[in-house]
């Protein structure tokens, strides 16, 4: 009888963990939809990386206040999370702070009186963000892709924060052995005096409510990750690992292009030539126009992004209204693949052709065009996500695809190909500026 | 103004130790080709043994490339390299940012590999080796800002370089609110030169323009031919061409050399 509330907590605790990873897997096979793409070289460097930007937050604190806050809030997370664990022990052996007697009085009150510390620090940041996000008028939270979901997705983060925060605090203003011990109830302590007039039972009726609504949220906020932005937890980390090792301005070279064009230049080929026989040649799709076209990281880009919008904030173009939002971009692909992921759900494992594709259905010409491939997304992003290159795989797709570049640039690139510029002078008046002063 | 050409210096048995890659704008651009001569001059003055491909010079296709026509980039990039590697060029310098990040970073892949340098690094070289100075009195106390071109800083991480010479003409150098990796583009990028904005607001380089008006510059150093001619189409939309010039740093160095 007395090990039901264990049986429970173990059946909870499984259940919580294992419908997780459940759903995970379905990210790591949408995921492996992409293309291939060689990201294992320089591990040190990408290690380094990994460390710096996504544990170290390296580039969260290039704005300042908002960094600071979420650098309270992540430490806490995480720090917090050491006392998961004895929650966890403590629910599956029944036992009551486990950790006290092994850490001795003193420093189960110091580490106790920290996290405290930290839950309230916490709460605090993320009173604030609520603040940012719903009052105060900054404009990447308030534009047109942030409506609807977004938005609340934003919010329900926030809340389950400041419950979790509450319930931990409370669980030890409630735990009157604890509080009479006097050791870490830093915060708690305050609050201790709202409870004097219940009766111990009552006290310990609250203390188990809130420890249990406590863990329950927990495991509830972990499988919120799968339907949220705030994924980006858990893949911020392979994300900066497997990020661009390159100089930003370097576009990767098509090598199935590479292959044609020196073909097409090689003098000896013969361009008559009958294929051998038996090899047909799969005619590879230049560019992209739907998420499988893509590379892996390009998608793991995707379900990593945490729609915090300053990409955006820094885009040329969507500081002169128009359309395009790097940010946008990303969580257009990101809905994209999660549709083909349930399409491929409800198919036994076979995506079935929907009439759909990232390129016009999702993402329209008109943005992609807009880019100016400056690269201010890229170096903005906390967590080396790449919209650009995303908007580079669409243009090749509409250009040696669909030829549906703007009239304009086709006028360019016939200048190029004809006289080797981008405008109409002749190749042989290159040299007339030596001679014009 | 001596610009020797790679094919007759060949022809000659000679082999220059430089390559200047004049680049589409550098050569036929009317505001551009002042920067090129500009930088031929400090060439010279410097004594630098140098040729230019002249004729046989041909786009680098950066901006098809950018357009999204893979195609035709790798055959200019083909055909360029079957010339460079002709003449076994080892070292490049241009004055644009663009030509200087395709023959940098995406040349090497397809066969060409050569040290490429944009024109302001190249000039610091000059200066640490002792063969050029700058004369710091003819724009001393001039009030300067800098735009970075995204192709050189963010692409490139070449901040300091363009910064350096700057300083060194004996200028107060303000930098604008948005600088280096957070520096807003000019609009011209990405191929977006050679056609028209999207629907939206307001022209990039007007934004642009405007951030760089609110440092109160006398000159708006650039050191690209693009955000150059964006710039300068900025300053006369904001009719304040009485008031600020927009020029490239090899520009402003010949002009204080008196070159």
């Amino acid at each position: 009888m007395s090990y039901i509330s264990n049986i429970l907590f173990g059946v909870l605790l499984i259940s919580g963990i294992g419908f997780f990873v459940f759903n995970i897997q379905k990210i790591f096979r949408n995921i492996n939809l992409g293309k291939d793409l060689n990201r294992n070289d320089n591990k040190a460097q990408r290690f380094k990386n990994m460390a710096m930007i996504a544990l170290g937050q390296s580039k969260m604190v290039k704005r300042p206040f908002s960094g600071l806050l979420h650098i309270i809030v992540y430490v806490g997370f995480v720090i917090i999370n050491i006392e998961v664990l004895e929650i966890v022990i403590d629910g599956l052996f029944g036992t009551h702070r486990i950790f006290k007697p092994f850490l001795g009085d003193w420093f189960y009150g110091f580490l106790i009186g920290v996290f405290e510390v930290l839950a309230a620090l916490v709460f605090v940041a993320v009173i604030i963000f609520w603040l940012r996000r719903n009052v105060s008028n900054i404009k990447r939270f308030l534009s047109k892709e942030m409506e609807g979901w977004p938005k609340k997705d934003g919010n329900l983060i926030l809340y389950f924060e400041m419950v979790l925060m509450s319930l931990f605090i409370i669980m030890n203003a409630t735990d009157s052995p604890f509080q009479e011990a006097g050791i870490g109830n830093v915060i708690s302590q305050f609050l201790a005096p709202f409870f004097e007039g219940y009766t111990p039972e009552n006290l310990h009726i609250i203390e188990r409510t809130a420890w249990w609504i406590h863990i329950t949220g927990i495991l509830i906020f972990l499988n919120y990750l799968f339907y949220s932005k705030h994924l980006h937890i858990l893949l911020a980390f392979p994300n900066t690992y497997f990020g661009n090792l390159n100089p930003k301005g370097q576009f990767a070279n098509s090598e199935a292009v590479t292959k044609e064009v020196r073909l097409m230049m090689d003098p000896s080929a013969d361009p008559y030539a009958i294929p051998e026989e038996g090899i047909e040649e799969v005619p590879e799709k230049f560019g992209a126009s739907d998420v499988a076209d893509l590379s892996w990281v390009q998608l793991l880009n995707a379900y990593t992004c945490t729609e915090c919008g300053r990409c955006t904030s820094a885009c040329p173009a969507s500081l002169t209204g128009k359309e395009l939002s790097p940010r946008n971009i990303m969580m257009k692909t990101r809905d994209r693949l999660e549709e083909v992921g349930r399409n491929i759900d409800n198919n036994n494992g076979t995506f079935k052709d929907d009439g759909k594709q990232l390129l016009n259905d999702y993402i329209t010409p008109e943005e992609l065009w807009a880019c100016t491939s400056c690269n201010a997304c890229v170096e903005e992003c906390p967590i080396s996500i790449d919209p650009l290159s995303i908007i580079m795989d669409m243009r090749k797709y509409l250009v040696m695809e669909q030829s549906a570049a703007p009239q304009e640039l086709n006028m360019m690139m016939t200048n190029v190909e004809n006289n080797g510029a981008p405008w109409q002078y002749n190749q042989q008046d290159r040299l007339n500026w030596v001679k014009e002063e | 103004m001596n610009v020797p050409i790679m094919a007759e210096m060949i022809a000659k048995g000679e082999q220059p130790e430089l390559l200047f890659w004049v680049g589409a704008a550098g050569s036929y651009d009317d505001r551009a080709k002042k920067i090129s001569r500009a930088f031929v001059k400090i060439l010279n003055s410097a004594n630098v043994n140098f040729a230019v491909l002249g004729t046989e010079e041909s786009s680098t296709g950066d901006a098809a490339k950018r357009a999204g026509n893979e195609f035709l980039f790798q055959m200019q990039a083909l055909m360029n390299i079957e010339i460079l590697n002709g003449y076994e060029v080892k070292k490049i310098v241009t004055c644009d940012p663009h030509s200087f990040n395709t023959l940098k970073n995406e040349y090497p892949g397809l066969g060409g590999n050569y040290e490429v340098y944009h024109h302001t690094q190249f000039i610091q070289n000059l200066i640490s080796e002792g063969r050029l100075k700058i004369d710091d009195t003819i724009l001393k106390g001039k009030r300067v800002t800098f735009h970075d071109p995204c192709y050189l800083g963010r692409a490139n991480e070449v901040y300091e370089s363009p910064r350096d010479l700057i300083r060194r003409l004996g200028v107060n150098l303000t930098e604008m609110k948005r600088n280096k990796e957070s520096a807003l583009c000019c609009g011209a990028g990405g191929a977006q030169m050679f056609k028209d904005a999207e629907k939206g607001d307001k022209e990039i380089n007007i934004l642009r323009t405007e951030e760089a008006l609110e440092t109160k510059p006398q000159i708006i150093a650039t050191g690209c031919p693009y955000c150059n001619t964006m710039m300068t189409d900025g300053i006369k939309f904001k009719e304040k061409e009485s008031e600020v010039i927009v020029k490239d740093i090899a520009e402003l160095i010949a002009d204080a050399n008196q070159l």
